[in-house]
């Protein structure tokens, strides 16, 4: 009996081994999760895609939940969630803040002209260093951003109508009470 | 003996003359990586490029990857050092972006793991080897004379044509 | 008509393999003659069926038939015919068909060489490698058909993988598999072994030869997967401990262990469970190695387009495969015997401590390679794992295995002494401190690492050279050449085998520790000065490919104003994918390379004029891979040996096995 004991230790480290494999074959390894969530949300000052003598700041919209949306004009993936951005910016449930990631604004600008435009304020971020300061490593990318200005969520990747129901609305709901 | 000495001599001389590296010439216009270069492009290797994700950020193409070396030379010449260039990337990306894993708790297992799987595995070993001594301490004396001419010859035949 | 062909020939060679792995089994269990003397034929069909099936996918290439969605997604009728042949395992399908071409090629060979092998040994290693060629085809049938037709069939095909456009990938794979595949036989022999609950040294010398082929295969693959992305992958490295380089060199490792652990099971009738359970781990690993190139679990520069559909049937068939042989194992392996006996310094330690070093080794790798998963799986974030943390372990895991090599050919066998040891080795071990104290400072640079390094090369270089002067002095035999003829093919084997690693070492220590590199920027006409070279960049002249545009760069080699060389470095941008690649030009040497590969043209779109030019000096970094095919080389020179060939000698085999095991063959 001990002697089977003793033989069936590779048997026992491969059964724990195929269990992690397997859950393994539901997660991302591509995926990088952000070290910003529960901490405040990187400052910045830009200039508005719209109105570039005027700027904004993360430090304007404390006191309100929203929702910060990587975009450029030459991301393919974008418009394939922009249609549901267009849709929530019309329920009016959270503001959504574009920012216009490595763009030409005039690009940008006839991108949300042709495709619709459901930011309250896009910003232009010409080279990318609030990207980088927010972790921004492909775009899509959102951001739930709470009233005292700490990141919440992210969503990599195109929002989808499951993230939105399940994720993230009923987030920025919870965070809005 | 002498054929001893002779291969002595060349093993520490032959490669000895035909490698030598030299030293370049000095030359005022010929190009070369300055210092800080030198120190980046090592700095670079150890970091994960996110959108390449298989390649080092000193290698990687991408764009961001462009993005991210030019900061991490803004932050070398503001006089950053390599740990904080590190912590500056890891609080935007996660340990994800190095490729030398921090030492920390949830990696134990990682950097000690082998070692304490060594010691193990010695320890094992040690046993096993231990308990084959005494067996074979027992079984010597339990052998009769006939076969154990047998395998004292096969022992030495062993020594002789058989291989490793 | 052809794929349909092959599609068809695919089914009707899983229903033989069915056949295969079923009824021997059977027969075997119940002593049924008529059962087990199916496996043979079954076998021999099994492979002319996959070789129809085969030959059905490489005809569709070579004919650029795009109604084939394999040839569609992956050919392209530019790319020349030696490169459209080599698309058919370019792909996961495709690959997936060599895999199980390379199965049924082994199970083939294993019923040509073996006339001396009991039938129940036979037909019981024939089934299990039938059962792996089931699962193998069932995976293809039912989730990867290579033969899926394309409906319309597409006007032309996307191109194979640039990257893949190689000689390198003609060759690389098709050698992996090999190894890979080949050490199915050692494990179908130790299921063999497990389910006849008996165990001897005849056993391990029928599996020894097939694992020793696999191994030399598997180590030429590495090899050459290693120096291709040397040269095609343009920043002069050669191993980046990448997940799926890991999921090759795992099998190495344990197969190394296996080898020795062979050896001693065959000479001493010792290490009989570890050896089985080791010939399981091997093939397993190779399993595990598929699992994770084309699961999607780990990321990887060379994993095929993944689908978790496949992911989990894989995970299955690995579960099924190595759960049930290991559970087989835990059931059975105390039946096989505890075999011979042996001193705590003898032959059989130092071969136990090379097995536990190199097996923790695997582990480390191992460990490195999942770490990431166990830890998002989890849920306590995402890291990574490169090639410092693997640098930083592996190393020192594996020097104190390198010096035992040294050891272990003078130890005795059974019982031997520190004493008499230190007689025989002092002089190697005092020639190769001295050399590895001393050839640093001619190289250029004293570095401890290097020294280390450089002793461990030299310490088996002069211990094995010590081994043979003294068989061949202490010989009785009369001349030089009959002193040399007495030792066996296997014993050479061994010391080129071993030489071979010794020249590895050497060059992975050198080139590591004096390899240097420029990055810069050059002008038209200007040069850059890189350890005692001076490399003179001469501009890029655009020009046409047979299926790309090349940007081709001309670049001088001078060393004391005398002109060695003239390169040039290319990117290659291809008409159908648009993807751009870096194409080293690369000056080899015995004594070292020089590279140089093209970065980027300083204003954008400017080819003509400055351009961003990396240099390397890589010295001795050809030793890297002559060592390794050394080391293959002497795997194959060892198999030659007389007594693989000759009928069973039942006297050597009673006796040396030692108390308590069985009788030799049935």
């Amino acid at each position: 009996m001990m002697r089977v004991l003793r033989w069936s230790i590779p048997l026992g480290i491969f059964v724990v081994l195929v269990a992690f494999l397997w859950v393994g074959l539901s997660r991302d390894p591509r995926e990088v999760p952000s070290p910003l969530i529960g901490k405040p949300a990187p400052a910045f000052r830009l200039s508005k895609l719209h109105a570039p003598n005027e700027t904004l700041g993360a430090a304007d919209l404390k006191g309100t939940v929203w929702l910060l949306n990587v975009w450029a004009s030459w991301c393919v993936s974008c418009r394939v969630e922009h249609p549901l951005l267009v849709q929530l910016a019309q329920q009016n449930i959270v503001p959504v803040y574009g920012l216009d990631y490595k763009d030409q604004p005039a690009a940008g600008r006839a991108w949300l002209t042709q495709h619709g435009d459901p930011y309250a304020v896009s910003i232009v971020d010409l080279d990318g260093r609030v990207g980088i300061d927010y972790g921004v490593y492909g775009v899509p990318e959102t951001f739930v951003i709470d009233k005292t200005g700490i990141v919440r969520y992210k969503q990599i990747g195109p929002i989808t109508p499951e993230a939105l129901r399940d994720k993230i609305l009923p987030l920025v709901r919870e965070l809005q009470r | 003996m002498i054929v001893r000495a002779a291969l002595a001599v060349l093993l520490l001389a032959g490669p000895a003359a035909a490698t030598k590296m030299d030293p370049p010439p000095q030359s005022t216009n010929a190009p070369v990586m300055s210092a800080l270069d030198v120190r980046l492009k090592r700095l670079e290797s150890e970091l994960r490029c996110l959108v390449c994700q298989n390649q080092t950020l000193a290698d990687s193409h991408a764009e961001l990857a462009d993005d991210l070396r030019r900061e991490v030379r803004e932050l070398a010449v503001a006089g950053k050092s390599d740990d904080e260039i590190k912590a500056y990337l890891v609080a935007r990306y996660g340990d994800f972006v190095l490729y030398r894993p921090p030492v920390k708790p949830v990696t134990w297992m990682l950097w000690f793991g082998p070692f304490a799987l060594l010691a193990g595995g010695g320890a094992v070993g040690w046993v096993v080897l231990r308990r084959r001594e005494r067996a074979a301490g027992s079984a010597a004396t339990d052998a009769g004379g006939e076969s154990e001419k047998k395998a004292r010859k096969l022992l030495d035949d062993d020594e002789d044509g058989g291989a490793g | 008509m052809i794929p349909e062909l092959g599609h068809f020939a695919l089914i009707l060679a899983l229903l033989v393999a069915i056949v295969q792995s079923t009824l021997p089994l059977a027969g075997a269990a119940i002593g049924e003659p008529r059962l087990m003397a199916l496996a043979r034929p079954a076998a021999r069909a099994q492979f002319v069926l996959v070789v129809v099936a085969f030959a059905c996918l490489a005809a569709s290439f070579a004919g650029n038939d795009f109604s084939v969605q394999n040839v569609a997604t992956n050919s392209n009728s530019e790319l020349p015919l030696h490169y459209r042949l080599a698309a058919t395992w370019g792909s996961h399908e495709g690959s997936l068909l060599l895999w199980t071409l390379m199965l049924a090629g082994w199970t083939f060979a294993v019923t040509l060489f073996s006339r001396n092998l009991p039938p129940v040994l036979l037909s019981r290693v024939i089934a299990v490698m039938g059962l792996i060629s089931v699962g193998f085809l069932l995976f293809l049938l039912f989730t990867s058909n290579p033969f899926e037709r394309l409906v319309p069939p597409a006007p032309e095909g996307n191109d194979l993988n640039p990257l893949l456009q190689d000689p390198g990938m003609v060759i690389h794979p098709p050698m992996l598999y090999m190894g890979y595949v080949g050490f199915s036989v050692a494990f179908a022999f130790a299921i063999a072994a497990l389910l006849g609950g008996r165990l001897d040294a005849t056993w391990a010398r029928w599996s020894r030869p097939w694992t020793t082929v696999a191994w030399a295969f598997l180590t030429i693959g590495i090899a050459l997967g290693s120096g291709w992305a040397y040269y095609t992958l343009g920043w002069g490295g050669w191993w980046f401990w990448d997940p799926v380089e890991n999921a090759s060199f795992m099998p190495w490792l344990t197969g190394t262990a296996l080898i020795h652990s062979l050896a001693v099971t065959e000479k001493r009738g010792a290490f009989k469970s570890w050896t089985v359970l080791l010939a399981i781990v091997a093939f397993s690993l190779s399993l595990l190695g598929t699992f994770l190139v084309r699961s999607g679990v780990l990321t990887s520069v060379h994993a095929f387009a993944t689908d978790p559909a496949r992911g989990v049937f894989i995970l299955v068939f690995l579960a099924l495969v190595v759960g049930g042989s290991l559970a087989l194992f835990a059931y059975r392996a105390g039946k096989v015997g505890l075999g011979g006996m042996f001193g705590v310094v003898s032959r059989e330690s130092a071969l136990l401590a090379n097995n536990i070093l190199l097996i923790v080794a695997m582990a480390s790798v191992l460990l490195g390679t999942l770490y990431p998963l166990f830890l998002d799986a989890l849920n306590l974030g995402k890291i990574s794992v490169g090639p410092p943390y693997f640098d930083a372990v592996f190393y020192p895991l594996l020097a104190p295995a390198l010096f035992l090599m040294g050891v272990g050919p003078a130890a005795r066998w059974s019982q031997a002494s520190v004493p008499g040891l230190w007689t025989r080795l002092r002089w190697a071990f005092g020639v190769a401190v001295a050399a590895a104290l001393i050839l640093p400072f001619t190289l250029g640079r004293w570095s401890p690492l290097v020294a280390a390094g450089l002793f461990l090369a030299l310490w088996i270089a002069t211990s094995s050279f010590v081994n043979l002067y003294g068989r061949v002095t202490s010989s009785h035999r009369p001349g030089l050449v009959a002193k040399i003829a007495a030792n066996s093919p296997s014993y050479y084997g061994m010391l080129l085998a071993h030489l071979g690693v010794a020249v590895f070492i050497a060059g992975v220590t050198l080139v590591k520790g004096y390899e240097t590199e420029q990055d810069v920027r050059l002008d038209v006409g200007q040069s850059v000065a890189v350890g005692g070279y001076e490399f003179k960049f001469l501009g890029v002249q655009p020009g046409p490919g047979p299926n790309y545009r090349a940007l081709t760069g001309t670049v001088e080699v001078r060393r004391d104003g005398r002109q060695l060389e003239t390169l040039r470095p290319e990117k290659r941008i291809y008409n159908a994918s648009g993807q751009t690649m870096t194409i080293a030009a690369i000056d080899v040497g015995v004594l070292g390379d020089r590279y140089v590969s093209l970065g980027e043209p300083l204003v954008e779109n400017d080819v003509s004029g400055a351009w961003s030019v990396r240099v390397y000096l890589k010295p001795f970094i050809d030793w890297i891979w002559g060592g390794a095919f050394l080391m293959a080389l002497g795997g194959f020179v060892a198999i030659c040996d007389r007594r693989y060939r000759l009928a069973v000698r039942r006297r050597t085999e009673s006796i040396a096995a030692g108390p308590g095991s069985a009788a030799a063959a049935d």
